[in-house]
């Protein structure tokens, strides 16, 4: 079965070549690569991606203009339909913006840009995304961004958690995140949404392979789907 | 018609931003300013075709976010 993936690019978007070829390394399938003016996704996708950067120069807040272009109505469809989303820093940040996941990504605490490393802890197994790992594993993951304070109310923090949905933890105070989170997934566990780039950490060049197990169980779970 | 909408962040979401506003304030040599919280006002010039109604749902969906935002509307006279 050939891996149907789509990454969405909006102006401003940098990591979707980071992406696709994290996705095309992993699956052994290039992705599709949509614009974000299009007004359809291709036919029959496994598996959507909304990439890094800074979409329409995070104009009014960031992600708040690409949640309401057109790719996005498709997207929003898609993953009520039931089909993965995947969206990396500004992907999350498009993400809550739709209100495909719930909170918001406020600016840093610290008010800095962080750019580094980070150790992660997986919080969640048993998604398609989090599969893969173990139950506490702590991994290495890169975070670059100036708005991954993740943001929402107790009772939403509350329900999260209670319903197993905080995918990754910081490990390491980064950006004032309440509870530390650094990804959410959906009710149904088809998004999921991170500040950390899992796609820069595929290959031992980059640094590390911490990422690429998020990448293969994705595909090895739709492949036997 | 002018239309001034003003987006502030809602009690209890942090505001980083006003925090090092206001320690710039404290920079400057003047003091007695207890707090500071950073917004936006964005001013739009709307045909009188445009209702109350359409107005708060631009502000809903879009000009600010209501997980963490709270907005004001004002109407300028001509």
């Amino acid at each position: 079965m050939t891996f149907r993936s789509a990454v969405i690019t909006f102006p401003g978007s940098n990591c979707d070549r980071d992406m696709a070829d994290a996705l095309e390394k992993v699956s052994g399938t290039g992705p599709h690569r949509v614009w974000h003016g299009d007004a359809d996704l291709p036919q029959n996708l496994d598996f959507i991606a909304l990439p890094g950067g800074f979409s329409y120069g995070d104009y009014l807040r960031s992600g708040a203009m690409a949640a309401r272009s057109p790719i996005m109505q498709s997207v929003i469809a898609a993953a009520n339909r039931g089909v993965p989303v995947l969206g990396v820093c500004n992907g999350f940040q498009v993400l809550t913006e739709s209100g495909l996941l719930p909170g918001a990504l406020l600016r840093n605490a610290g008010m800095n840009f962080v750019c580094r490393d980070v150790a992660l802890t997986v919080e969640n197994t048993q998604s398609l995304f989090t599969g893969g790992y173990d139950a506490g594993q702590t991994i290495l993951i890169p975070v670059a961004h100036h708005d991954g304070n993740y943001f929402a109310d107790a009772e939403t923090l509350d329900r999260l958690e209670g319903e197993g949905r905080v995918a990754f933890r910081y490990a390491e105070e980064v950006n004032g995140s309440a509870r530390q989170i650094a990804g959410v997934l959906n009710a149904a566990g088809n998004v999921l949404g991170m500040m950390p780039h899992p796609e820069r950490m595929i290959e031992a060049e980059q640094g590390g392979t911490d990422g690429r197990a998020l990448f293969e169980n994705a595909i090895k779970a739709l492949a036997s789907a | 018609m002018k239309v001034r909408v003003f987006v502030s962040l809602k009690n209890g979401v942090l505001d980083p931003q006003g925090r090092a506003i206001h320690h710039a304030i404290e920079g400057l040599g003047i003091h007695g300013v207890n707090d500071v919280r950073a917004g936006k006002m964005i001013e739009l010039d709307v045909d009188d075709t445009v209702t109350d109604e359409q107005l708060e749902t631009m502000c809903r969906q879009l000009l600010a976010n209501m997980v963490i935002e709270n907005y004001r509307i004002e109407r300028l006279a001509a």
